[in-house]
């Protein structure tokens, strides 16, 4: 009798509690401070520049053609996006014509990364909440993807494909026969997925009604990707601003309005097979023609500011360059996806169990090195 | 509230002749760029934003880029904003009165993500924002000494100058 009296007065106080920076829900190095009651969260601060290396400084002392290759270490499941970016914010300061060729063969490129990236996520995303087979499901497949990218470049996760100018190297030969037989294989895959992991009722139960983030605080923290189109915001980077060959496929920007951790895996899903289906558009219609037009040797940008942006698989890259006419830029920024969805965690899963959190973050998506540019 | 048919997205001379009706203060960039730039003194900045964001014409609720930028003689932030509804864009520029003891005005009641991108800024540029929640360091240590992405600072076992 004692005892439950004693329970029943024990009074409820706030501790802390770490999550990382080696956390295998955090995928990398991550530190969360939680503050909770019980189990219930009531803060989240994100603690950062675990792996800071200050690429944005570095970048102030290259050359335009060695900041690409620093683009591959931001969000290196992007990383043919990331060098797109750089790439795409030269070539218009220059004003260089890009020919067809290069175009669709970045527009596939990228959107095989994509596939690539959200088969990792996809992967990683059922292990954090409990399910380790997806694990191996996503990785057999994106494996298909790296397998291609090695042929064409040499490379299989830091691609250093695309150059001021075009690309490195043409495609290798059997490059258009290995993405059709990459489509054909991964269409009767994906519906795998489906039964695998969107429709179990435990992922369900772990995901539907988790940190709903509502579309006017998508937008107010910068949310972009599937993140913020989950939440009904139409912020797909490629339909409002389209860059290489966006403007020329047909593809449907998918948007839910539930914002919960199940949307946002959802419209991943989605969008897999709207990048297969871009892919399909394109993979026969590369024009033929030069994948690289020639550019100075020593790059100089014209004096100005310059601003690209670009969809990677985790949302908007931007990449903003002051020049003053020097072979470097004056300053550059990137704006990168994971550092604005990452700001948003604390709003959304306050309120919910340490659990919930590990579900949330991981539709969030995070790639560390990313935010610690 | 108009109908939605009447409100359409600004040309950049709308947007100029808007703006110079609110602060007249407001000069207009000539710099090459494919965005229209204005650069604000300090002390109007907060008003503007909020103009910027809750005037109907304008509705620019989407802050996509923060940047901290040392100009040399002065330090200061460069916004760059959209309107998710009416698809136009502004690039708004802000110089610190000082470059020892800068200060600006904290955006972050406006748009939310700014709170994590001034953090940034202050951390590397140490541009100090008035009214932020939880001005600290985000990627450095506390005890971190001076502000790296500025022009003048030198660290010499860290950095490698060519």
């Amino acid at each position: 009798m004692e005892t439950a009296t004693k329970q029943t007065s024990f009074k409820s106080e706030e501790y802390f509690i770490n999550m990382g920076p080696q956390h295998p829900a955090t995928h990398g190095v991550l530190r969360l401070l939680l503050t909770i009651d019980g189990e219930i969260i009531k803060k989240v601060e994100p603690d950062l520049g675990y792996i800071h290396r200050s690429i944005e400084k570095m970048c102030e002392r290259d050359s335009y053609q060695q900041i690409v290759h620093l683009t591959d270490r931001m969000d290196y499941l992007s990383s043919n996006i990331n060098n797109e970016a750089v790439c795409l914010a030269v070539e218009n300061a220059l004003q260089i014509e890009i020919p067809e060729r290069v175009k669709v063969i970045r527009t596939i490129i990228s959107e095989l990364t994509r596939i690539a990236s959200h088969c990792l996520w996809w992967g990683v995303m059922g292990m954090d909440v409990g399910a380790l087979t997806t694990y191996f499901y996503g990785f057999r497949d994106r494996e298909l993807i790296n397998d291609i990218f090695e042929e064409t470049c040499g490379a299989r996760l830091t691609m250093n494909y695309n150059v001021p100018g075009g690309l490195m190297f043409d495609i290798h030969p059997n490059f258009v026969q290995r993405v059709k037989d990459f489509i054909t294989h991964f269409k009767t895959k994906l519906p795998e997925y489906d039964r695998l992991l969107s429709n179990n009722i435990i992922f369900q139960k772990r995901t539907i009604g988790v940190g709903i983030l509502s579309k006017e605080d998508a937008i107010s923290f910068g949310a972009s990707g599937p993140v913020g189109r989950a939440s009904g915001y139409s912020c797909d980077v490629r339909v409002h601003h389209p860059y290489s060959a966006f403007d020329k496929v047909t593809f449907k920007e998918v948007l839910r309005t539930e914002g919960d951790t199940y949307a946002r895996y959802l419209v991943r899903i989605q969008e897999m097979w709207e990048s297969l289906s871009i892919v399909e558009q394109l993979i026969d219609q590369i024009p033929e023609g030069e994948h690289r037009v020639a550019t100075n040797a020593v790059i100089k940008l014209p004096k100005g500011e310059f601003y690209q942006k670009v969809e990677t698989a985790r949302g908007e890259l931007g990449v903003y360059i002051i020049s003053t006419g020097t072979k470097s830029p004056y300053r550059l920024k990137f704006r990168s996806p994971g550092f604005s969805n990452l700001s948003l965690l604390n709003h959304i899963a306050v309120g919910g169990k340490i659990g919930d959190l590990v579900a949330t973050m991981a539709t969030l998506d995070l790639v560390i090195p990313d935010i610690d540019r | 509230m108009k109908d939605s048919e009447t409100i359409e997205t600004m040309t950049n001379e709308a947007l100029q002749n808007l703006i110079s009706t609110w602060v007249p203060e407001v000069t207009f960039s000539e710099e090459a760029s494919q965005f229209l730039t204005i650069h604000v003194p300090p002390s109007q900045l907060h008003l503007l934003m909020s103009q910027l964001k809750s005037t109907e014409e304008t509705q620019f609720d989407y802050l996509f880029c923060l940047s901290g930028v040392d100009w040399g003689e002065k330090l200061g932030v460069v916004y760059h904003l959209e309107s998710t509804t009416l698809r136009h864009m502004l690039v708004v520029k802000v110089e610190a009165e000082d470059r020892e003891q800068p200060y600006l005005d904290s955006v972050y009641d406006i748009w939310a993500t700014a709170e994590f991108h001034e953090r940034e800024v202050f951390d590397f540029f140490g541009i100090k924002f008035n009214n932020h929640p939880n001005l600290k360091r985000l990627f450095l240590t506390e005890d971190w000494i001076g502000y790296p992405l500025r022009k003048d600072y030198e660290d010499e076992t860290n950095m490698i100058i060519r």
